[in-house]
């Protein structure tokens, strides 16, 4: 009898194993914001696509380099809860800033902005769009934005977890809030 | 001993029916393709011009007029038979092929199938339960683009013979009675009336997407809107209603406020434009 116990447990563990990592490696889910085949310039001046993400817990916020307002705040935010990550899990983490101003943040003035505010580390990436992409990936990350002058815009104040796969796992709304959840919520994923 | 057996079956059985979920939903997610580029479908819908002019929209910077550049836009929503012809070549427009990150459940929710309008919808009604992103897509096929939402009041401003007719009482209200009657959807195109433009249907048929509707600042619910959110929307106050009377274009506005990209809803279409050759990209 035991024996016959024992096998079901085997089954029960093997059998559930085998299915959950086919799906991670061989596809892209119906949620998963790599499905956007946008193309994008880091600060390194690389071109990349969302997908090139793909496999580390991904951090994201939209900000633009001459804002004076939220952003600095916003900035803060994402450091804050940079600094509460586990040192040896920041190479499984990616914290990225999408720019919502692409006309003015080109990948020189995102790496000086980088430099600036020692957000340098290889798991920093700020990205540059276009006037349609970043559209479109504001729209996938529920940010609402405006320009109101030149130099000037309104937006969302949104962070927003995305796990391995790409999809949305958490935001985190308003400016200076509590980040324990969202510092919680990353840690568990990128552990998982 | 028989009920610790009974047991191990039905560990077996949950924990795995999980895994199961897992595995049905692999076989519908497609692999992704890079770049997926939509197909031109065949469908001409006419157009018309209408001259850019500086105007005072409702929501503005700090009540500054703003430019609107010359622009052809369609003369009607895009109707039934339109999208139809496009999702028949664009597969993964279809209804159950478009990724969940593009279209809620709502997507195409009354049609019969993927090709296949239900019974009693008209060929020649407007498109409805269409998402952003697919409106989008429709529109760069034909080479157009939503129209933003600076642009697409400009242009509703006219009735049958004023470019700006939003201070005539009778135009106004002919928009409220609009919004209090229930599924204009069912509709046809092109039964409203005409406007200063050429273009029909922009009051009377569907409400309709437009490119930046994630830029109203509002949330849609009018006792929050009082109170500007200025922690979660940066330069939120500066962002105020230039025309407290025009109730309509309030409506509209939180409306837009209120959606979100992947909604597809039932009294919300789109229609498509164009810049003219001589005008500078928006």
């Amino acid at each position: 009898m035991k024996k016959i116990i024992l096998f079901f447990i085997a089954i029960t563990l093997f059998g559930c194993k085998k299915t959950t990592t086919e799906t991670k490696n061989t596809s892209i889910s119906q949620e998963s914001i790599y499905n956007l085949t946008s193309k994008w310039k880091t600060q390194d001046n690389k071109t990349i696509e969302l997908k090139d993400l793909k496999g580390k817990v991904t951090v994201m916020v939209m900000i633009y380099t001459s804002c004076k307002a939220a952003c600095p705040r916003l900035v803060a935010d994402m450091r804050d809860i940079e600094s509460k990550m586990p040192k040896d899990k920041l190479s499984e983490l990616n914290f990225v800033l999408v720019s919502i101003d692409p006309e003015v943040d080109t990948p020189e003035r995102l790496k000086a902005f980088a430099k600036a505010n020692y957000m340098d580390a290889p798991h920093w990436t700020f990205l540059q769009g276009t006037k349609s992409t970043v559209q479109e990936f504001a729209n996938v990350l529920a940010v609402k934005y405006k320009q109101i002058a030149p130099m000037d815009f309104s937006h969302s104040n949104i962070i927003s977890v995305f796990n391995k796969e790409g999809e949305l796992l958490h935001q985190q709304e308003g400016l200076g809030v509590n980040n324990k959840e969202t510092v919680d919520k990353i840690i568990e994923t990128v552990n998982n | 001993m028989k009920k610790l057996y009974f047991l191990f079956v039905v560990i077996v059985f949950v924990s795995c029916s999980k895994d199961k979920d897992l595995n049905t939903l692999e076989n519908i997610t497609i692999p992704s393709v890079s770049t997926p580029n939509d197909v031109s479908f065949g469908v001409e819908t006419p157009m018309v011009f209408a001259k850019g002019e500086n105007y005072i929209p409702l929501y503005g910077k700090k009540n500054e007029a703003i430019t609107v550049n010359d622009l052809l836009m369609d003369v009607y929503p895009v109707s039934n038979a339109n999208y139809l012809a496009f999702v028949k070549k664009n597969k993964r427009w279809r209804k159950s092929e478009v990724k969940k990150l593009f279209a809620d459940d709502n997507y195409l929710n009354f049609w019969k199938n993927d090709t296949l309008l239900a019974t009693d919808m008209k060929p020649n009604s407007p498109v409805t339960n269409v998402s952003w992103y697919a409106a989008n897509a429709y529109c760069e096929c034909q080479g157009k683009r939503l129209a933003t939402v600076d642009e697409w009041e400009f242009v509703a401003m006219a009735n049958q013979d004023m470019a700006d007719a939003r201070k005539v009482e009778a135009y106004n209200q002919y928009i409220l009675d609009w919004y209090e009657k229930p599924k204009t959807f069912n509709n046809e195109i092109g039964k409203t009336f005409k406007n200063y433009y050429g273009v029909y249907d922009l009051h009377g048929l569907v409400w309709e997407w437009t490119s930046d509707f994630n830029s109203i600042l509002l949330t849609g619910e009018s006792r929050s809107d009082v109170t500007t959110d200025k922690d979660l929307f940066c330069g939120s106050g500066s962002l105020n209603a230039s025309d407290l009377m025009n109730y309509a274009a309030f409506i509209r506005y939180a409306f837009r406020g209120s959606v979100k990209a992947d909604y597809a809803v039932k009294n919300l279409g789109f229609r498509c434009v164009k810049d003219t050759l001589n005008t500078k990209k928006p």
